[in-house]
C-alpha cells in the first residue's frame, strides 16, 4: 500500500511538473507555473524522503538533511545574489550539477548493484547506467566550460584543434567499446575510463563552440542534463525521473532547434563548432562606404521629434549593463507620447529570452517587448530606431546578400526605418565575423563608446 | 563648388529648386550657393531670406554660369545657351519623351542628370521627385475639385436639411492616387479607387476608400512591371475597366484621374458617354492632361465646362499650384541627391556611375550620350522576384530523398524492435512513459513565449533536481549495506543529493525572482 501511495504522489508531481510547464507559456500564468512545478517537487520529494528513510538508519536522516541543508542554502543564497546579466552563467552552472549528480548517481547504483550477477535484464540494466553516465558526463564538463566562456573566464573564442571532428568521433567510437566491454565484463574499469574519456568529450564539444553560439549551447545541454535524468530514471526504474528528464529534455532540444532556426544554421553545424563548417574567417574588403559619426544631443533632438521607436538590444547591452538607462529613456519617451518599443530577435544576448529577462528587472512592461516577426512590418512607420549592442542580428546582408556567410538568417529589418542609430564600441565586426553594410547607410549614424554612458548622455540631453 | 538656382523661366512655374531651408543643408556640404534675385518670389521666398540662409544672391547670368546648376524645369533653349561646357545641370528633364532636349544638352558639354529618372529602388525614395510631387498634386486636385464642386465633400444632417456626402472616384492609386484619395476621405467624402494592380487594393483600403477591383485575375500579377511603376493593359484589361468607368460615372460626383504610364500617352479611361452621363455639377480632374488626358474633352491647362454642366479640369501644374510645399519637398529631394553625389561633404560633386542610381539620372556627360540607361529591374512591388532570386540561391540543394527517411524508419523500429525483444518487461514499462513524456515535453515547450525562455530554463534546470530521488534512496538504502561500499555510496550520494538540492532550490528561486520582475505596462 506505501508503494502505491508512493507512486501515486509520483503521478501527481509528474502532472504538476507538465503544467508547470505549461503555466510558464503565457506571462500571466508564468507565476502560478512556478508554483506548481515547486509543489510538485515538494510532493516528490516528501514521497521520496518516506520511502528512502522508513526503515534507514538515524544516520541517513542525518546525512540526507545536511546534504539538502547546505544545497537548499547554497542555492537560495546564489539565486537571490545574481545579476540579471549574469542569468546564462547561472544556468550553464545548474545544468552542471545535473550532470555531476547523474554521474555520481549511475556510479552509485553500478556499486550497489554490483554483485547482481546473471539476473535477467541485466544486460539493459547495465546499458542504462553506462548512457546515464555518459550523458551525466557531457552535460558536467560541458557546462563547465559554457559557464567559464559566459563568465569570461576563458575566452569565448572557438577552441580549433587539428582534427577536431575525428577526436569527437573517436571518443564515441571509444566509449562505444567500452560499453560491449563493460556489459561483457561487469566491471568498473571501463565505466570509469568511460566517464573519463566524457568528460574530455564534452569539454572539447563546447569548447570549440564560439560565444555567439551560446544560446544554443545553453539550450542544448539544458536537454541533456534533462536526458542525464532520464537515463538516472531508467537505471532506478523511476518513472517519475523518466517523465521529467524526458520533459526538460525535449523542452531543451525545442528551445535548440528555435534557435538554429534563428540563426538560419543546422543544429549539427552549431554543435560541430566553429562558424561554418570550417571555422573560416570571413573577412571582405568590399568597400561600403563612409559611416556617419552622431552624437548624444543629436540623438536627443532625433527622439524628441519621434513619434515611434524601436529599440533593438543585443548582447552589448548586457555587458555594458546599460539595460536601466535604457528603461529610463524609454519612460521618458514615453511621458513625451512617443511610441517606443523593443524588438527582440531570437537569438539575442547569451541565453533564449535573455534579453527580455534584462529589460523586465528594468522595470519595463512585457507588453512592448515585442519579438522579430511582431515588430519587422512596422519598421518602415518607425521614425527613430536604436540598436544597442546589436550586429549581426540587424545586419542586412542577411537579407540581401546571398553570398553572405549569414545569407537567409532572419534579421530585424532595421534599415527600413526613416533613422537608426546604432550604439558600438568600434567598427568591430559582429560575432559572425561579417561586416554590418547597416553601419554604411545612408539612413543610419554611428554612436560610439559605451552603451550605458551614452543612453545616460541622450537622457540628460532631452 | 558654387550651386546656381537660377529663377525657373517656363511659364506660370511657381516653384523653385532651393529654398532657404535646403539652403543650408546644401551649404553644410560644403557648396556655395548663389541664388539669382526674385527666383523665390512666387513660392514666398524673399531674397533677404536667401541671404540669411547664407546664398549669395545673384543676377541670372551669375545663377546660370556656376558650375552646378539646380533647376525644376527642363532648361529652354536660350538657357541651354547659357549654361557653360561642364556644367552638371540637375532638373526635371523628361529624357525619354524629349530626345530633342537631351541631344541638345549633350551637345552643349553639359552634365545633365534627371530627376524624373530616378530608379525606383528604397534606396533612391528620398530623391524620388516624381513621388514627393506627385503627393502634392493628388493633394491639389482634391482641392480643385472641391472649388468647383457645388456641395459639401461631407454628409451633415442640418436644420436646413440633410447633406448626403460626395462620392468620390480615384482611377490609379499611384502616389498621387492615393495622396487624392486621403485628401478627399479627410474632407468626407465616400472614396472608392481602382488601379490596375490588385495588390495596391490593401493600400486604398488603409486610406480609408473602397477598392473597386476590375475582374481579371490573371492580368492581376503581371500589371505591376519590374521598374515599379504600372504599365500598359491589355485588350480584353481595358474593356473590363470601361465597363467599370462606365458603371461608376452616373454614380459619382467627383473623378480623378491619376493613371500616366512613363513616357506613353496617357490611356484613355473616362469617355465622352461616360463624361454625358455623369450629374450635372460633376466635376473630373484629369492629372494626366499634359500627356494626352485620361478623359474625352480635357484640355491641358484648361477647365472645361461641358454642354451639360461637368466641369473637367485639366491643369498640369497642380503642384505647382502649393509653391512654397513643392519647393521645399523638391529642394530637399535636391539636398538627398547631393548627398549622394557629394561623399566627402566638401563641396566636391563626383560622380560615380558604378551607383545604379546616379547612372540612371545622369543622361548627358562630356558629349556623350547616356540615355537611355541599362535596365536596373529591382525592388518595388515584385515580391514574386524576390523569391525567384533567393530559389536560384537556394535550387542546388534538392530535397532529400523520402525514401531515406522511410528506411531510416523501418530500421530504427528494426532495432528498437530487437532491443525490446530481448529487454525485460519492466524497461518497456518505462519506456512507454518516457515516449509519450517525450511528446508532451514538445508540444508544452512549443507554446512558450520567446520572451519567457529564461524562466523556463530555469524552473526545468530546477526541476531536472529531481536527480535529487536517486541519491536520496541510495542514501537510505546505503546503511543496509555497510563496508567499503556502503561507505563509497553514502559520499556519493550525499555530493549527488547536495548539488542536486542546489538546483532545486537555486532554480525555483530564480525563477520566481525573474517572473516577479515581467510587469505589463
Amino acid at each position: 500500500m506505501d508503494i502505491a501511495l508512493i507512486q501515486a504522489a509520483y503521478i501527481v508531481a509528474a502532472l504538476l511538473f507538465i503544467m508547470s510547464l505549461a503555466g510558464l507559456s503565457k506571462h500571466e500564468t508564468a507565476r502560478d507555473g512556478n508554483v506548481l512545478g515547486m509543489v510538485g517537487m515538494g510532493i516528490a520529494l516528501v514521497a521520496t524522503l518516506w520511502l528512502s528513510l522508513r526503515d534507514a538508519a538515524w544516520s541517513a536522516w542525518l546525512l540526507i538533511g545536511v546534504a539538502m541543508v547546505i544545497g537548499a542554502a547554497i542555492g537560495i543564497a546564489r539565486a537571490r545574489k545574481v545579476e540579471m546579466t549574469g542569468m546564462p552563467e547561472l544556468i550553464a552552472m545548474l545544468h552542471s550539477f545535473v550532470g555531476a549528480a547523474a554521474v555520481l548517481v549511475g556510479i552509485n547504483t553500478f556499486v550497489a548493484t554490483s554483485d547482481l550477477v546473471g539476473v535477467e535484464g541485466e544486460a539493459v540494466h547495465l546499458v542504462e547506467i553506462f548512457l546515464g553516465v555518459f550523458i551525466g558526463a557531457v552535460t558536467f564538463t560541458g557546462s563547465i566550460v559554457a559557464f567559464l566562456k559566459l563568465s569570461a573566464r576563458i575566452s569565448s573564442k572557438p577552441l580549433m584543434l587539428p582534427a577536431r571532428h575525428w577526436l569527437n568521433l573517436a571518443a564515441l567510437v571509444v566509449s562505444a567499446g567500452l560499453l560491449v566491454w563493460f556489459v561483457a565484463a561487469h566491471s568498473i574499469v571501463p565505466l570509469l575510463v568511460m566517464t573519463a574519456i566524457a568528460l574530455a568529450f564534452g569539454w572539447h564539444l563546447v569548447a570549440s563552440i564560439g560565444g555567439g553560439d551560446m544560446p544554443v549551447v545553453v539550450s542544448m545541454l539544458n536537454s541533456y542534463s534533462g536526458w542525464a535524468a532520464a537515463a538516472a530514471g531508467f537505471m532506478l526504474g523511476n518513472d517519475l525521473l523518466i517523465v521529467t528528464g524526458a520533459l526538460v529534455g525535449s523542452s531543451g532540444a525545442y528551445l535548440s532547434y528555435i534557435m538554429c532556426k534563428a540563426m538560419n544554421r543546422s543544429f549539427v553545424s552549431v554543435i560541430a563548432g566553429g562558424f561554418g563548417s570550417d571555422g573560416a574567417v570571413f573577412d571582405s574588403d568590399v568597400d561600403y562606404g563612409d559611416h556617419r559619426e552622431t552624437n548624444a544631443s543629436e540623438v536627443a533632438d532625433l527622439l524628441k521629434n519621434a513619434s515611434s521607436v524601436v529599440i533593438t538590444p543585443g548582447y552589448g547591452m548586457a555587458v555594458a549593463q546599460a539595460q536601466y538607462p535604457v528603461a529610463e529613456l524609454t519612460a521618458k519617451l514615453r511621458e513625451r507620447g512617443v511610441d517606443v518599443r523593443f524588438g527582440i530577435h531570437p537569438v539575442a544576448g547569451r541565453l533564449p529570452g535573455h534579453m527580455n529577462v534584462l529589460l523586465a528587472e528594468a522595470r519595463v512592461p512585457y507588453d512592448i517587448v515585442l519579438e522579430m516577426d511582431e515588430v519587422n512590418d512596422d519598421f518602415p512607420a518607425t521614425d527613430v530606431v536604436l540598436v544597442i549592442g546589436a550586429n549581426d542580428t540587424v545586419n542586412p546582408a542577411a537579407a540581401e546578400d546571398p553570398t553572405s556567410p549569414i545569407a537567409g538568417m532572419p534579421v530585424l529589418q532595421v534599415w527600413n526605418a526613416k533613422d537608426v542609430v546604432v550604439f558600438k564600441r568600434s567598427m568591430n565586426a559582429g560575432y559572425a565575423g561579417v561586416q554590418n553594410p547597416l553601419f554604411f547607410r545612408d539612413n543610419s549614424a554611428m554612436l560610439f563608446g559605451d552603451a550605458k554612458e551614452r543612453v545616460e548622455d541622450i537622457i540628460k540631453a532631452l | 563648388m558654387q550651386i546656381g538656382v537660377p529663377r525657373e523661366t517656363r511659364a506660370r512655374e511657381t516653384r523653385i529648386a532651393a529654398t532657404p531651408k535646403t539652403v543650408e543643408q546644401l551649404i553644410g556640404l560644403g557648396y556655395d550657393v548663389a541664388v539669382e534675385s526674385g527666383a523665390g518670389e512666387r513660392a514666398s521666398f524673399s531674397d533677404e531670406a536667401y541671404a540669411a540662409a547664407g546664398a549669395r544672391v545673384v543676377t541670372a547670368e551669375d545663377a546660370w554660369g556656376s558650375p552646378i546648376v539646380h533647376q525644376v524645369n527642363a532648361p529652354s533653349d536660350e538657357d541651354i545657351a547659357r549654361l557653360r561646357p561642364g556644367t552638371v545641370l540637375v532638373s526635371l528633364l523628361a529624357p525619354a519623351i524629349s530626345p530633342d532636349l537631351v541631344e541638345k544638352l549633350r551637345a552643349a558639354g553639359v552634365t545633365a542628370m534627371a530627376m524624373d529618372a530616378v530608379p525606383r529602388i528604397s534606396r533612391a525614395q528620398s530623391l524620388d521627385v516624381l513621388s514627393s510631387m506627385a503627393n502634392i498634386a493628388g493633394y491639389r486636385a482634391v482641392v480643385e475639385a472641391a472649388h468647383e464642386f457645388g456641395s459639401f465633400f461631407t454628409g451633415q444632417v442640418t436644420a436646413a436639411g440633410k447633406v448626403p456626402p460626395a462620392k468620390v472616384l480615384v482611377a490609379g492609386a499611384g502616389v498621387a492616387g492615393l495622396a487624392a484619395i486621403g485628401t478627399a476621405r479627410s474632407l468626407g467624402a465616400i472614396v472608392r479607387a481602382t488601379d490596375a494592380r490588385a495588390e495596391v487594393a490593401e493600400q486604398v483600403e488603409s486610406m480609408g476608400a473602397d477598392f473597386l477591383a476590375v475582374q481579371l485575375p490573371e492580368v492581376d500579377a503581371a500589371a505591376a512591371s519590374s521598374d515599379g511603376y504600372a504599365k500598359e493593359m491589355g485588350e480584353e484589361y481595358n474593356r473590363r475597366a470601361a465597363e467599370l468607368y462606365a458603371a461608376q460615372a452616373p454614380d459619382v460626383d467627383i473623378i480623378v484621374t491619376t493613371a500616366l504610364i512613363p513616357g506613353r500617352p496617357a490611356p484613355r479611361l473616362i469617355t465622352g458617354e461616360m463624361v454625358a452621363s455623369m450629374k450635372p455639377g460633376s466635376v473630373i480632374v484629369d492629372m494626366a492632361a499634359a500627356n494626352g488626358g485620361n478623359v474625352e474633352g480635357s484640355v491641358a491647362d484648361e477647365l472645361v465646362v461641358t454642354d451639360h454642366g461637368v466641369t473637367i479640369i485639366g491643369y498640369t501644374d497642380l503642384a505647382a499650384r502649393l509653391p512654397t510645399q513643392a519647393s521645399q519637398l523638391y529642394g530637399t529631394n535636391l539636398v538627398n541627391l547631393m548627398k549622394l553625389l557629394t561623399p566627402g561633404k566638401d563641396g566636391q560633386l563626383v560622380l560615380d556611375f558604378d551607383d545604379v542610381v546616379q547612372r540612371n539620372m545622369t543622361v548627358a556627360r562630356d558629349g556623350e550620350l547616356l540615355w537611355p540607361p541599362p535596365a536596373i529591374p529591382v525592388s518595388a512591388a515584385p515580391v514574386a522576384q524576390t523569391a525567384v532570386g533567393t530559389k536560384v540561391v537556394k535550387e542546388p540543394e534538392p530535397p532529400k530523398d523520402p525514401r531515406r527517411r522511410y528506411a531510416a524508419m523501418v530500421i530504427g523500429a528494426g532495432v528498437f524492435a530487437a532491443v525490446a525483444a530481448v529487454s525485460p518487461p519492466s524497461f518497456l514499462g518505462h519506456f512507454t512513459v518516457f515516449a509519450l513524456a517525450v511528446v508532451i515535453g514538445y508540444y508544452v515547450i512549443g507554446n512558450v513565449h520567446h520572451a519567457l525562455h529564461t524562466p523556463l530554463m530555469s524552473v526545468t534546470n530546477a526541476i531536472s533536481g529531481i536527480i535529487v530521488v536517486g541519491a536520496l534512496l541510495q542514501l537510505g538504502a546505503a546503511g543496509s549495506i555497510g563496508g567499503t561500499k556502503g561507505v563509497v555510496i553514502m559520499v556519493l550520494g550525499f555530493v549527488a543529493a547536495l548539488l542536486a538540492s542546489i538546483n532545486i532550490f537555486g532554480g525555483f528561486t530564480v525563477t520566481r525572482r525573474m517572473l516577479t520582475m515581467f510587469r505589463k505596462g
